[in-house]
């Protein structure tokens, strides 16, 4: 009995004495006030978007709250229904934009930016992405340019001779294939949303091939998986490109994260002669540790109808605003500014939407703006686009007939059944 | 039996236990417990190599490759991790959270699981078997109408919150627990301090809760374990209106962007996150072995 | 000082002392009542904070599940029984049926099972408590952690090059493989490595608590049998695991319950891809990815509606404990 007394009295004492040492440990409450952001950036990202943000705090004294998650749909669908949100956040897509703007948890911007100044500087497809009945709901803070092809120089540069046209391509990456061991690299791997770098493939593809018009109508759902110009899309990935690579397996292996894919690059004898990635590239993998121009370089991907020339698809982060204070609306008025934007594009690995944005730390980064600026067709990433539950079809049937390319016309047919069901209005 | 009668049957327990344990029966013990505890501990011993290990070395080879001869070793990763995060506010969080929500429960569950072993009423069992069936529900599916009620209170953000939520979320098990182990206790004593004119409240404090600290101490360990390693419920309650109240769990996972890059930060933040819980575990592991369920095996 | 440390504090001593006083305060009350009531008003209030927290948090949001269950997307929009339809009717939900069964199954049998025989050879060895520790430690990791501790024992690289996962080193050491653990779907063996991978977090919650009991057994009786001649075998099986089987139901119960709700692990390693989906990933897919809460929580109704008969041998179990004591 007296040494479960001393026990329990012990206990307490530790306790308690955890509890003081915690409290001592710790600061206090910040002077000025505050703004919170979630978004799904963390690691060297958070360290991007808070040296992006470190200006404004400079010039007024407020502070930036910014937490990172993996969960944010969990985070965000539950605060829009339970009214407990950040001021800001990075959307997960237009989607979502489009149904938290609908649920009227999103504020409109139209008030708080100058938005003939926003409309200048931004592309115009951009801008109505972010556009939800009439009012600006999202605006974007960072851009990137999909489908550039990367090569080493060193293996056979194609700088000066870029092929123009897929079947260039074809004939030329066989032709200085060298000792790689296939032509190309491809990961497809990247945890819960696996199989993406897939879609970018056939996006990029459906784009040349069978023209905007059908790309805008396909991933609004209007045109049929099985409909044959996109089934030629789907055939052609599987023709020319999972024939020459390395290893099925591996290219569809989830925990093989994509930011690696491009590695093999960079290996002796190189694992493969090209790799298909979007401009963000840059910052991730065996990249970052690389010269641009030296190590690496890209040339766009090349037309495959020449009626379609001058296409382009790109992506960018949404930023949203859930509550309207001053110090949140001065935030997401600086963020859409150049000198804002251009923090990021100089730390690397991410192009501006803002036009005027042009620290580029180098001629790759450079060239990779002056596309997107410049794209006689700019798309924006289709399957961001789609429903996400046509979308998560989308990234798991990238896995499934890229391992096993027999099962396309099946999984055609799945993706046409799902379609169905996902385009339903609620 | 006589004393030495006794005494006889102990000394020939003794020889059979000597003679008995023949040196085959004794190697195929020792030798699965130890090829047992072999393969449990090869995965965190992959990880705590690789935590010294430089990530272009990590991708390209096996972490067995660095040890023989120790090879490109190094605690970069340690530093990065300890100098490049506010990962010490982020303890301090986790102590915060986690010393509260272990303690509170506990006492609400021990009040609980004595009336659900030693007071009759009806539909008891349907009511413990209804409160132990709530194991089931999943967390995310209550977020949304607590959020609303607590915003309504204006705790969202506030350590109150996670304290109450995960009082709410832990008691199926902690009354599960209790219940089983006080429901176990000798019927005797109980009865007899009832015959001497004791009151519940009497018998709970100085008989009951005594006799349970084992399940108690028990229970604190598995406990502190699940919400010093919870993430969601955390991020959820605070991560919106309050990100500096974050625990420990949140900057470890953000220690590797969307893209997985960075991951080779997340062994050691494992190794620095595992440190805390396992001293519990050792500091508590003599009332821990001796029993849970002790007594529910009666000879 | 940090001005937390006030509030923590408050609450850390007062709400036990309030809940103290408040047991100790219906004392006083009961005693103005009449001898017969007290009996039955006196197990009420003891359960009334734990009732209170319990409806709160957990009780009241499943009411308001149930209802949603029967909503489409949008709330307020009600579909009857569309949603079950939808579910049992969509190709994936044989497949995270099958798989959600898998789990429950060897789940609890590897963790059990494993618990149990640790438990009974720790108990004769005089390193014991070393050998708990380590089967111990991987309940203490955090799901993160154990995340990236069994992608370095799963990894694969292709044939040739040289492998960095644990279990494809030792593979190819002997010759087999490499192969891609995750991805190979034939009788749901990638299923089963998950479940690998949740045993060797669990089992030493089993060991613990098993071990706990089997300290508990009376040591006389099992020399008392053994002097008499049975064999270990015997012992075990005649003896010490009709008592155990009390606690082996309680964990296993227990094990079951987390089996069914596993998601992340699932969610974290394949996304639910080749073959792997089980209910629970399934449901938080669908209600917060999708946007769809109507399905999701028709799904999480559907695992409450699983435990009804793990609940019923529950209650048979107290019921023949209760008739002992």
């Amino acid at each position: 009995m007296e040494e479960k007394r001393r026990t329990r009295r012990t206990l307490v004492a530790i306790v308690g004495a955890a509890m003081l040492v915690a409290g001592a440990c710790s600061s206090g409450q910040q002077a000025g006030k505050s703004v919170t952001v979630i978004g799904t950036w963390a690691g060297d990202e958070q360290k991007a978007f808070l040296a992006m943000v470190k200006p404004w705090e400079d010039q007024t004294g407020n502070k930036v709250k910014y937490t990172g998650t993996r969960d944010i749909n969990t985070v965000l669908t539950t605060g829009v229904s339970s009214g407990v949100l950040p001021d800001l956040a990075g959307l997960p897509g237009p989607g979502q934009m489009t149904e938290f703007a609908k649920a009227g948890a999103l504020k409109p911007l139209d008030s708080v930016l100058d938005v003939n100044t926003y409309k200048s500087e931004t592309a115009k497809a951009l801008v109505d992405l972010g556009t939800v009945d009439g009012k600006l709901s999202g605006v974007f803070i960072k851009a990137a340019i999909k489908g550039l092809i990367w090569f080493n120089p060193s293996l056979h540069d194609y700088t000066s001779a870029a092929p123009k046209t897929w079947d260039e391509l074809k004939s030329q990456a066989s032709a200085n294939k060298g000792d790689a061991k296939a032509i190309w690299c491809l990961r497809l791997g990247s945890g819960a949303a696996s199989g993406w770098p897939g879609t970018d493939w056939i996006e990029d593809i459906v784009l040349r091939q069978a023209g905007p018009q059908v790309y805008n109508d396909w991933w609004a759902g209007k045109v049929k998986w099985t409909d044959p110009k996109i089934k030629t899309a789907f055939q052609t990935y599987l023709d020319d490109v999972v024939a020459n690579i390395p290893d099925k397996t591996e290219a569809v292996d989830p925990q093989k994260d994509f930011s690696g894919g491009g590695d093999p690059l960079f290996a002796s004898p190189p694992g493969c002669e090209l790799f298909h990635q979007a401009s963000f590239i840059t910052g991730l993998g065996a990249f970052k540790a690389k010269k641009a121009g030296t190590d690496y370089n890209f040339f766009p991907f090349p037309d495959i109808d020449p009626q379609f020339t001058g296409a382009v698809e790109g992506s960018g982060d949404l930023f949203g605003m859930f509550h309207d204070t001053e110090e949140a609306k001065s935030l997401i008025k600086y963020l859409v500014t150049a000198p804002a934007q251009d923090i990021w594009v100089k730390a690397g690995g991410a192009l501006s939407a803002n036009k005027n944005a042009t620290s580029y730390p180098d001629d790759i980064a450079k060239r990779s703006a002056d596309l997107l600026a410049n794209a006689k067709i700019f798309v924006f990433d289709g399957s961001d686009l789609m429903p996400k539950a046509m979308n998560d079809k989308f990234w798991t049937a990238m896995l499934t007939i890229t391992k096993d390319p027999s099962t396309l016309d099946a999984t055609l047919a799945d993706l046409d059944k799902a379609q169905t069901d996902a385009y339903k209005k609620p | 039996m006589t004393a030495a009668q006794g005494a006889r049957r102990v000394v020939a327990v003794e020889a059979k236990q000597s003679a008995g344990g023949t040196l085959l029966r004794r190697i195929a013990l020792h030798g699965t417990l130890v090829i047992l505890m072999i393969v449990w501990l090869i995965p965190t011993v992959g990880l705590f190599v690789n935590s010294f290990r430089p990530p272009q070395d990590i991708n390209s080879s096996g972490w067995w490759t660095a040890l023989f001869p120790p090879e490109n070793l190094s605690l970069d990763a340690y530093a990065s991790v300890l100098e490049g995060t506010d990962i010490a506010s982020g303890f301090v969080n986790s102590l915060f959270i986690t010393i509260p929500a272990t303690i509170i429960p506990i006492f609400v569950a021990a009040f609980a699981a004595y009336a659900f072993s030693w007071m009759n009423f009806p539909g008891r069992n349907l009511l413990f078997v209804a409160v132990v069936g709530l194991l089931v529900v999943p967390l995310q599916t209550t977020f949304i109408p607590i959020l609303q009620t607590m915003a309504g209170f204006g705790i969202t953000g506030e350590f109150l919150s996670v304290w109450l939520a995960h009082t709410g979320y832990g008691l199926p098990f902690a009354i599960y627990l209790l219940r089983n182990f006080m429901g176990s206790l000798p019927r005797e004593v109980f009865e007899s301090a009832y015959i001497d004119g004791a009151s519940p409240v009497t018998a709970f404090f100085r008989l009951a809760l005594p006799m349970s600290v084992p399940a108690i101490a028990a229970l604190a360990i598995f406990q502190f374990l699940f919400v010093w390693n919870d993430l969601l419920v955390a991020f959820v309650y605070l991560g919106a209106v309050r990100p500096e109240n974050l625990p420990m769990t949140v900057q470890i996972a953000n220690l590797v962007n969307q893209f997985g890059g960075g991951i080779e930060l997340l062994g050691p933040a494992a190794f620095i996150s595992m440190a805390l819980p396992l001293v519990v575990f050792f500091a508590l592991q003599r009332y821990f072995v001796r029993g849970i369920t002790g007594g529910a095996v009666k000879g | 000082m940090d001005p937390r440390l006030g509030t923590a504090l408050i609450v850390l001593f007062g709400v036990p002392a309030v809940i103290v006083g408040y047991i100790y305060a219906t004392e006083v009350l009961l005693r103005g009542a009449p001898e017969r009531l007290k009996p039955r008003v006196r197990p009420w209030l003891w359960l009334a904070p734990a009732l209170l927290f319990l409806f709160f948090f957990l009780v009241w949001p499943t009411i308001l599940t149930i209802a949603r269950s029967f909503q489409g997307q949008l709330a307020g929009n009600w579909v009857g029984l569309d949603n079950y339809a939808w579910f049992f009717t969509s190709g994936e939900a044989l497949v995270s049926l099958r798989n959600s069964l898998m789990w429950v199954v060897f789940l609890t049998l590897f963790t059990v099972g494993l618990g149990l025989i640790v438990a009974v050879l720790v108990d004769r060895v005089r390193y014991e408590s070393v050998a708990k520790s380590v089967i111990f430690v991987p309940l203490a990791i955090s799901m993160t952690a154990a995340g990236v501790i069994w992608r370095y024992m799963f990894e694969y690289q292709s044939p040739g090059s040289p492998q960095t996962g644990t279990l494809n080193g030792i593979l190819t050491t002997f010759g087999v493989g490499p192969i891609s653990f995750l991805q190979t779907q034939t009788l749901g063996l990638n299923t089963l490595f998950l479940i690998l991978v949740m045993t060797w977090m669990w089992t030493g919650f089993a060991m613990v608590i098993i071990s706990a009991a089997l300290k508990g057994i009376s040591v006389e009786l099992l020399e008392a049998a053994r002097v008499d001649g049975a064999t270990e075998w015997n012992v075990f099986r005649h003896i010490v695991f009709p008592l155990l089987l009390p606690t082996i139901a309680v964990v296993s119960t227990t094990i079951v319950i987390t089996a069914l709700k596993t998601f992340d692990i699932v969610y974290v390693m394949t996304n639910g891809n080749y073959g792997t989906d089980v209910i629970a990933s399934r449901m938080i897919k669908e209600s917060f990815t999708f946007g769809q809460l109507g399905r999701g929580s028709a799904l999480a109704v559907i695992l409450l509606l699983a435990i009804i008969p793990i609940m019923g041998v529950n209650i048979n179990r107290f019921r023949a404990q209760e008739a002992i004591r």
